[in-house]
Formats: structure tokens, sequence, C-alpha cells
């Protein structure tokens, strides 16, 4: 554990959560439509992780649960909500939405909509650093549900028989989309996965930032010295639904309620008092950040929506 | 200028590509040290190392692989060792590769060569048979290409890994060691993607691709012979980018057109081709005409088999029927 109270990684996550609260409003606004995943409740591993990444160069490869990705990256607000918005100004100028998210300049190399299919992606990506010999190392996350995808056991694989600098990080959120995992798996522990592929792994509280940067820096390390890919399960809950407007009828009563004991900005703010830190100046942190998103959000807003005069270029070099 | 095979062409191509170019990688199943089951990739592996390599038998995690290493800046070869393997890892090609350029506003390419080959030939079976074509053509961000010929087989796989979008070359295994012809190593890496005029006509024109080009010639040349019918016939060459100006350009000429492919009718290219010439209100008598496999699965009996594929016999007589209907 630092010496220090990770100030910036709270901030980050404060930064992803308001972001997300503030989607919510947008999509219950009208403003922002279509199929959203948030990942409140999650955004430690997110924070965590990004944290011990050498960005741009390394590359982020996310599922479409990736918006706390994409900014803990250090991707700008602003062209998040213009993206989410449908603004010109978005980061992928409306082509690609909530989903779709993608960014290499910052080492955010996308997110993606088809469960596990960007496993393979993020190996051949690592597996380049062989001829490229720029050092690269490629994280891919994905969720628990992932584990049971065809992609994702090919995935495992090809990067061990490459030895490919590769992280998988698995966001265990113990739902698998609406299905609890437990009752899609009959070995409940991930982990347990990588082992028959001859992949080291690791289990961590995916809700304490400063435990998943503390293993994913170890996992980065390993795969910086050529020891080849690494797996960590991250376990957390969702604070939210699956999607925007999932009821979520199939989760325990209280389960939610008890979730928020381990609201990982609840933990992070816990770390810090207890190394020091005023209560004062955390609300101020919290403050300082929601007067950014707010400020995105308006200029997103007024920002023109995308053009339509090119919307078929790009289909095509 | 070289005589080569089908075969030797498309490694002739995949050589001068690692040569040239150290972005170049080549993988697949038994792509490497075996060479490949039907030996293009021969003896690339001993010379360029591990820059040619074997893989596990996973077609999603070749296809992703390669997405991934061209979206940091490699031009990633694979093979898909039999087209109709493709369909296990269709989500690589189809929401993937298609998608890595649009949906980044052109920040994000794709630049993977797919290879694999296609097609019936008597002992295949259900599953080693298909042609898949229409499939791939049908999705924006894909180029497809289905060479007929070792100079179009050498020609189309270096334009296939100069082109910066996804592209899959069909090529065709009945090809691959039966036909030899002079292969023209150009100094400049070949780019066109036009189609061809390979038999120049005046009755009807036949539109044709891949193999299938060969069955189509020697239908032309009976027709010639036995009843006077003279037929001209397009190598498409590429179905997408499509050179319908050059199916239209011949359409002018002899108001009379036949789409022919191995795959099976509904669906078809064939009928994209019919289409974009109605649409462009060319007068045509007869009415556009479709050779294809009829709509069933393949079977595996060799007398079975040359029941449903359109043989150079079949072709001629459906050319005859409709030219002399008119």
């Amino acid at each position: 554990m630092d010496e220090h109270p990770r100030l910036d990684l709270l901030r980050m996550m404060w930064r992803i959560r308001l972001f997300e609260e503030r989607v919510l409003e947008l999509h219950r606004a009208g403003e922002v439509v279509g199929s959203v995943h948030l990942c409140i409740g999650q955004e430690a591993i997110a924070v965590g992780a990004c944290s011990e990444l050498r960005l741009p160069g390394d590359a982020v490869f996310a599922t479409y649960r990736g918006h706390g990705w994409a900014l803990a990256c250090g991707v700008d607000v602003e062209v998040l909500f213009a993206e989410l918005l449908g603004r010109e100004t978005g980061i992928n100028g409306g082509r690609g939405g909530s989903a779709y998210f993608s960014a290499p300049q910052y080492g955010f190399y996308g997110e993606n909509s088809i469960v596990g299919a960007h496993l393979p992606i993020a190996v051949g990506a690592a597996m380049a650093t062989a001829w490229t010999g720029n050092g690269r190392v490629c994280l891919a996350v994905c969720g628990d549900g992932a584990m049971n995808q065809g992609s994702v056991a090919e995935a495992l694989n090809f990067a061990a028989i490459r030895n490919a600098p590769v992280v998988f990080v698995v966001e265990n959120n113990v739902y698998s989309e609406l299905t609890p995992i437990a009752a899609m798996v009959r070995e409940p522990r991930l982990v347990e996965r990588a082992r028959p592929y001859g992949i080291p792994a690791q289990r961590v509280d995916g809700n304490d930032a400063a435990a998943v940067a503390v293993s994913v820096r170890s996992a980065v390390g390993r795969c910086r010295d050529g020891g080849g890919p690494v797996l960590i399960e991250a376990m957390t809950q969702r604070l939210v639904g699956h999607y925007i407007g999932d009821a979520q009828l199939y989760r325990p009563a209280g389960e939610v309620d008890a979730a928020r004991d381990g609201d990982p900005l609840v933990v992070a703010a816990a770390q810090a008092q207890a190394r020091g830190v005023s209560s004062r100046d955390l609300s101020e942190l919290e403050q300082a950040v929601r007067r950014e998103v707010d400020d995105a959000c308006a200029r997103a807003l007024d920002a023109p929506r995308a053009d339509a005069s090119n919307v078929r270029e790009h289909v095509y070099a | 200028m070289p005589e080569l095979t089908y075969a030797q062409a498309v490694n002739a191509a995949l050589r001068r590509a690692l040569e040239e170019r150290p972005e170049v990688v080549v993988y697949g199943e038994d792509v490497g040290k075996p060479g490949g089951v039907h030996g293009v990739t021969r003896g690339l592996h001993r010379s360029f190392g591990d820059r040619v390599f074997d893989t596990p038998i996973s077609e999603s995690s070749i296809l992703g692989s390669a997405i991934g290493m061209s979206m940091v800046g490699l031009r990633p070869v694979v093979e898909i060792m039999w087209a109709d393997f493709v369909f296990v890892a269709f989500d690589q090609l189809i929401n993937q590769a298609s998608n890595v350029r649009y949906v980044s506003r052109g920040e994000l390419t794709a630049p993977i060569t797919v290879r694999m080959q296609q097609g019936a030939a008597p002992g295949a079976c259900a599953q080693h048979s298909q042609s898949i074509e229409a499939f791939l053509a049908h999705i924006p961000g894909l180029r497809v290409a289905l060479p007929s010929n070792p100079q179009d087989a050498y020609d189309i796989t270096l334009a296939a890994i100069a082109a910066d979008d996804p592209t899959v070359v069909i090529e065709n295994r009945t090809l691959y060691h039966s036909m030899r012809s002079e292969v023209s190593f150009a100094e400049q890496w070949p780019v066109s993607r036009a189609a061809r005029v390979v038999r120049s006509g005046t009755d009807i024109t036949a539109v044709t691709w891949g193999a299938t080009v060969n069955a189509v010639l020697s239908a032309a040349a009976m027709l010639d012979e036995r009843a006077g019918i003279d037929v001209e016939v397009i190598d498409l060459r590429w179905l997408n980018p499509l050179d319908d100006e050059a199916v239209a350009l011949s359409l002018s000429n002899t108001g009379a057109l036949a789409v022919v492919h191995e795959a099976n009718q509904t669906g078809g290219f064939g009928a994209e081709i019919v289409a974009r010439m109605t649409e462009r209100g060319i007068p045509l008598s007869p009415p556009p005409l479709r050779i294809a496999t009829p709509d069933m699965r393949i079977p595996a009996a060799p007398s079975l088999l040359s029941a449903v594929v359109p043989s150079a016999d079949l072709i001629a007589r459906r050319l005859e029927a409709a030219v002399t209907s008119r």
C-alpha cells in the first residue's frame, strides 16, 4: 500500500461517478438515447488499473461498460459527453456512441458491445510488440459473463502460447448481464480459469482502487519483463442496473443497499481520512470535480449536432 | 517471366510482401512450419522465421489478433484454412474489422488481409465446399476479391496487403496446383481493382469471378464452335469495390446479361449485378439470367456434386437457350 493517500485515484473515481450520474439524468431527459451501460460502483477497477499504465503507449481494450475506462485513460469529459449526445464535437463525431468510445491518442483502443470479442483483438495488439519492440503492454477488461464466451477461451490460450504482454482484467460484478454468474458456472472463482492456460492469476478487491493498482503494477511489470499474460479477477458490484432502465427485479431485496457499504468511493475516502485528509478537503475535491463535470456537460450540450453531410465518410480508406 | 502455379503465385506475393514491408506477418493454422495444408505458404517460415507462424485452431483469435495487430501498425496476412471455417469467427469480420474505421471516425484502422479458399471439388464435403463470397460482399467496410488465375492471384494478394481496408481474398483450391501460367512481377505493387474482359463477344455478357471464370470460358469456347454464339466474359475479380461500369459498358454492346457463380442462387452476388444493371435502365433481351448452384446443400458423392454445381456444359446450354430465345 502506498504511504501517501491516492487522491489522484479518488479524484478520477469522482469524475467517473459524476459523469455516469449525469449520463443517467441526460438519458432520462431524452438527451441521450439508446442502450447505455453505466459503471457506477465499479469505478475503482478502471482507475486503479489505468494509474499503472504508461498511456498512451500502452493500450486499453474495454467493453460497452467502458465510460469509466475511457475517462481513466485520460479522455476529456466534454468529448465523451458530446459523443453520448450525438454532437459533432464527440470523441468519435457521433459515429460510436456509448458503447464504442475510442481514443487511441490516449491509449484507449475502444469499447466493444460484442461480449468477449475484444480479447483476441487485444491479444493481437500485444503480440505486435514482438515486432514493434516498443514495450507496449495491452490491457483487456471484460466482465464475468464474458468468461463463458468461446472467443475469450481462445484469446487466453492464444496469449499464453504467444507469450503476449497482455493483462486480462475480469470485472466480476457477480451478474452475467441479468443472471447471477454463480448460476452460470460451476466454479465461481473465475480466477481459476487462468491456470489451465498457464497464465498466472490473482483475485483482488475491485472496490479498492489502491489494491487494484498494486495488482496491476505487478502484472504490467511481468508483461514488460517478457513474462507473458496475467489475469486479474477484480471483485465488485454494480450499484445500478445492467443498462439504464433495468428494473433489477432479479436482484434480492437489500442487495444493492448492502453493496453501498463497499462503494469504492466510500472505501477510498475512508482510506484518505485514515491518512489524515480532512473531510473538508475531500468535500472540496468532490465539488471541484462536480464543477468540472457540470461545465463540460454544458459545453457538450451547446455543441452542434453531428454533421450528417459526411455520415458516409470513413466506411473505407 | 516465370511460369507459376496459382499456389506459387500467392506464395510469391507473400514472399515479396514479407521482403519489402517489415510490418507484414503471415500466420494461421499450419501456415508456418508445415507450409499450409495446400502448400501455399511453403518455405516462408524458413525464410522469415517467426514472422510466419502457426496458430492454435482458433479462428476468432486468428482474425481478432490480426485486427489488433493492424490497429497498432502491422499488416497481418492471415489464413482461414477453408472458407467454411470463417463462420466460426464471423463476428471478427462483420462486427469488428468492418467497424474499426467507421466508429472511430478514421482514428483507428484495420488493414488486415484474410486469405481463404473455397469451392466444391470431388471428394469435398458439406462443410468444406461452400462458396461464401456474398456473405462478405454484403458487409460495408470489407473489401472482397476472388482471383481466377496465377497473375491475378499474385496481383490481388499484393493489392490486398497494400489496401488500408480489411480485405478478404478468396482463393480456390481447385486452381492451386492445376493452373499454371506466366506471371509478371511489376516493379510497383499492383493496385488495380478493375474487372477484366477475359473474352470479347457480341451476343451476351457473362459476368463471373473466381474459379467459375474458367468454366465460363470453356462454355464460351463450346458455344463459339458449335453454335456460332459469341459470349463476352467478364471476370469481376473484386466484388468490393465493384467495377459495375465494366459490366454496363459490355452490356451496351451485347444487350444481354448472364451472371454465373458457384454459390447458390438466392441472395447470391449475381443478383446484385442484375439489380444494378436493371436500375441503370439498360434494355436487356432476353431477361437477365442467373446460372448458379440451386438452393441446396453440397453432397459428397462426385456424381451428386456434378449434378448441382454449374459445369461448363450446363453453362453453355443455359447461355445458348437464352441467346436463341431472343
